[in-house]
């Protein structure tokens, strides 16, 4: 057994902990998972705004004359299409093809390129990063230097906006910008995790809890990690370790629109053609369950009585008042419409392969 | 919080005891650690229950939670007003929100049971 590490916490620990948070032990982060309710911090996303604490992300800074070589060379999506202030969905992936982390790019400047990536995948991230830095470039490990707060929901831009003179409506989707809030110099970014539209900011760790009082004050409720997993499945966004690990490649996790084939040179793109071309075997679904029951990350999935998958998120969706998930699949069979069984607790229970996402929020 | 004619178990069931016949349910501890309960597993009417083993589950947004039988017996009815509205185990776990009745098989079992003032000793020890 290895030694029981003490767990991290974020700059608002103390404020969570204050607000009667439920505080749980996620991925090695000492973090909150509900404070009300993850139904009621659900629906608060949905039709208000909530905010949440993600300072547990990491975050990854390349820079130098050879910060897009490198950041183009460790991850799929295409760097050179990125423009200033403008960020993308990205893979990192091992040489087999399978991933390292799913993250999010920002490009910052010509030589500076600012990673997000998974809280408990950061340190591997950066390593990975730096073992593959055949060129000059700084890849620096800046988790610590950022707290990370997401703003989402409908009322999200109209709540922020009270907090900071940043017109935040010339602010496309997945662009940012730097600029001050409540006299902070922030990086805000029109980004999210949730399905919703809203917000992601990086501040200052020092700074995190009079910005999260000041947002709260202005009317957003917290919200805990238990709607953050219910809202990105609805949205059918992936989590790493379910969807998607080290055994999972983009093309099997209905990923392919961030792999960028024919940019050139990238680690696990020679897998990754070999891949395409014999063709994927499993491929990630969505389905819905019919009968009663409820599917749990792990559960076996059953096609004609046959074992044929597991699934890789279950939950009930507070929005559509169901019981959904996402599965791996036979690659022929992982298509909508296909009668399937969960074996829940032992029990085979009918669902059926459904469409994604779940929901789609109306524009 | 903790009614005194209830006897409650380590895993946060409690059992009423009438004459030879019980009623089962789980805390408003085991409630408020799980959150909003979305789904409730019963077992059906004649089922043996064996005290300490599994007689269904409870289930929140987050995870599902195995609910022990805390005597032996069998079921003689069960609350089928759970199906339709799981919630109101956290809006009312030791009235409305009881889970099966049981004709007891073995009634001296109840005396390995915590009494009221142990068991809110022991969840206020436990944190």
């Amino acid at each position: 057994m290895p030694d029981a590490q003490p767990l991290r916490a974020t700059p608002l620990n103390s404020v969570h902990r204050a607000l009667g948070a439920r505080m749980v032990d996620f991925g090695g982060w000492d973090m909150p998972v509900q404070y009300t309710g993850i139904i009621d911090e659900h629906n608060t996303v949905r039709t208000s705004v909530g905010i949440f604490d993600v300072s547990h992300m990491g975050e990854i800074e390349i820079r130098g004359p050879e910060a897009a070589r490198l950041t183009d060379f460790v991850t799929t999506n295409a760097v050179g299409k990125l423009q200033l202030g403008q960020a993308h969905y990205s893979g990192l992936l091992y040489e087999h093809g399978g991933f390292v982390d799913d993250i999010l790019v920002h490009k910052i400047a010509s030589d500076h390129f600012f990673l997000c990536v998974n809280a408990s995948n950061q340190d591997k991230d950066f390593e990975h990063i730096r073992a593959h830095n055949r060129f000059d470039a700084v890849v620096e490990n800046n988790g610590h230097r950022y707290a990370q707060l997401a703003i989402q929901g409908p009322r999200a831009r109209a709540l922020l906006q009270k907090l900071t003179p940043v017109d935040l409506s010339a602010i496309k989707y997945y662009w940012f910008t730097r600029g001050d809030v409540l006299g902070v110099d922030a990086m805000i970014a029109h980004t999210g995790y949730t399905g919703e539209d809203g917000f992601e900011i990086y501040i200052p760790p020092a700074e995190a809890a009079r910005i999260w009082n000041e947002l709260l004050s202005a009317g957003a409720k917290p919200v805990g990690l238990g709607a953050r997993n219910t809202l990105r499945l609805e949205a059918k966004m992936a989590l790493y370790g379910h969807e998607i690990d080290a055994t999972i490649s983009p093309l099997e996790a209905d990923l392919a629109w961030i792999v960028k084939l024919d940019k050139g040179e990238f680690v696990g793109r020679d897998a990754l053609l070999k891949q395409q071309a014999s063709g994927v075997r499993r491929k990630v679904v969505g389905f819905e369950m019919r009968g009663r029951g409820i599917a749990r990350d792990g559960y076996e999935v059953r096609v004609a009585g046959n074992p044929a998958g597991w699934v890789t998120s279950g939950s009930p969706s507070p929005t559509l008042n169901k019981n959904i998930g996402l599965c791996y699949l036979p690659v022929e069979q992982a298509k909508p419409g296909l009668v399937i069984e969960i074996l829940v607790r032992n029990q085979p229970v009918e669902a059926v392969t459904v469409e994604t996402p779940f929901y789609k929020r109306a524009k | 919080m903790y009614p005194d004619n209830f006897r409650y178990t380590k895993e946060h069931e409690w059992v009423m005891v009438a004459g030879d016949s019980a009623t089962i349910g789980i805390t408003h501890h085991a409630q408020e650690e799980l959150g909003d309960i979305v789904y409730v597993d019963l077992p059906k009417v004649g089922a043996q229950l064996a005290q300490g083993k599994s007689l269904g589950s409870v289930e929140s947004v987050k995870a599902v939670s195995d609910v022990y039988s805390p005597l032996s017996g069998e079921v003689i009815e069960i609350n089928g007003a759970l199906a339709d509205k799981p919630e109101s185990l956290n809006q009312d776990p030791h009235g409305a929100a009881w889970l099966v009745k049981v004709k007891l098989s073995n009634p001296g079992e109840i005396e390995s049971l915590m009494t009221a003032s142990d068991y809110a000793a022991y969840v206020g020890a436990e944190k």
